[in-house]
């Protein structure tokens, strides 16, 4: 005889932020079970209205990070068990840190504005009709880039960072984690305006060190290692163009 | 709300006020140690001009950092923006300065 199906207490935002509030569902718990299967789970069963995004289901697009019993997590690498407080609950809300859409989707627009302002856009030098320029992997402008290299846009950083709350000018991590490894790639040519970008109101300079964004980083990055890298290149750069 | 231009200021205090905290400390341990009196200490320090300047500084430096950390703390736990984060930054580094300025001429002034 087949053992009893258990199933898992899970709360659901449902609704917008101001007239929002959380939802009850009983899901079936599983041996092995993303958050993001739970969500999925919901959403084919229980209420074909529940909105919320996904697309790769594997870790790589960044578009499915939700708050999962209040820390921001990528859900579809996440499993249940990792997760699941003492009393077998949980806790599904929208990303902290930014204007709820609807249910578990939010409005990423605020967050890639900033990526824009700190200058976190490639500057060609070269055309197409240009040698491909050679770059030694070993230098340590790439190494440095490399470190900073493999984020997924997924916002997990913008959601843990305190200063974003406090201050809505601030970039975040994410889109100053990019400006670095961009100051460290040699064929670009925008520099001088993404010190200046990332020196401005929002910049670099109101980053507290916290290191909410390096420990809830799903890839492991450390953008608060790439923030310290921006401040010490502004710093210098005032310096240089003095000298 | 910080740019570089404050964050620069902020840190250049701070560099200055490291020393200078040292040496009152100093001053402290050495003024109680001996148990000499106010009036000791008064005759010491007023007409000094190198005191005036050690405390002048000290004074100018702490009105400065202590300026745009408030500016960094109200703005963030308050909310305050603008005009008014402007004349909040303003206001401390004022009064700060007035109120130690005052200080350091009624100890150091002949």
């Amino acid at each position: 005889m087949a053992a009893a199906q258990k199933y898992m207490q899970v709360s659901v935002w449902r609704g917008d932020e101001a007239t929002g509030a959380l939802e009850e569902f009983d899901v079936p718990a599983q041996e092995s079970q993303t958050i993001l299967d739970v969500v999925s789970w919901i959403q084919q069963n229980a209420d074909a209205t529940l909105a919320y995004r996904y697309a790769c289901r594997v870790g790589m697009c960044g578009s499915c990070a939700m708050m999962v019993n209040g820390k921001p997590r990528w859900t579809c690498r996440t499993h249940v068990k990792k997760v699941l407080g003492d009393n077998g609950r949980l806790t599904i809300e929208p990303l902290r840190n930014l204007p709820v859409i609807k249910d578990l989707a939010t409005d990423m627009t605020e967050f890639f504005d900033k990526w824009i302002a700190a200058e976190g856009v490639f500057h060609p030098t070269k055309t197409r009709y240009d040698e491909i320029e050679g770059i030694d992997p070993e230098s340590s402008v790439r190494v440095e880039a490399n470190a900073a290299i493999e984020c997924i846009n997924c916002a997990v950083c913008y959601a843990a960072c305190d200063v974003v709350s406090a201050n809505p000018d601030y970039f975040g991590p994410a889109a100053l984690n990019r400006a670095w490894s961009l100051v460290n790639d040699t064929r670009d040519g925008g520099q001088a305006a993404r010190l200046e970008a990332v020196s401005s109101n929002g910049g670099c300079h109101n980053c507290h060190s916290q290191q909410g964004c390096s420990t809830f980083c799903p890839n492991e990055l450390n953008p608060t290692l790439s923030i310290a890298g921006l401040k010490r290149e502004t710093v210098t750069s005032l310096f240089r163009r003095r000298s | 709300m910080l740019d570089l231009r404050l964050y620069m200021l902020q840190r250049v205090t701070a560099i200055v006020m490291g020393p200078l905290v040292i040496g009152h400390i100093i001053l402290i341990v050495y003024a109680i140690r001996g148990g000499i009196s106010a009036e000791e200490i008064l005759s010491r320090t007023q007409g000094s001009l190198w005191w005036g300047l050690y405390y002048g500084t000290f004074v100018l430096a702490v009105s400065v950092h202590a300026a745009i950390g408030l500016r960094v703390i109200t703005s963030e736990m308050l909310g305050l923006r603008g005009v008014g984060l402007s004349v909040l930054t303003w206001g401390s580094f004022a009064v700060l300065l007035v109120m130690g300025a005052r200080a350091v001429y009624a100890v150091t002034a002949a």
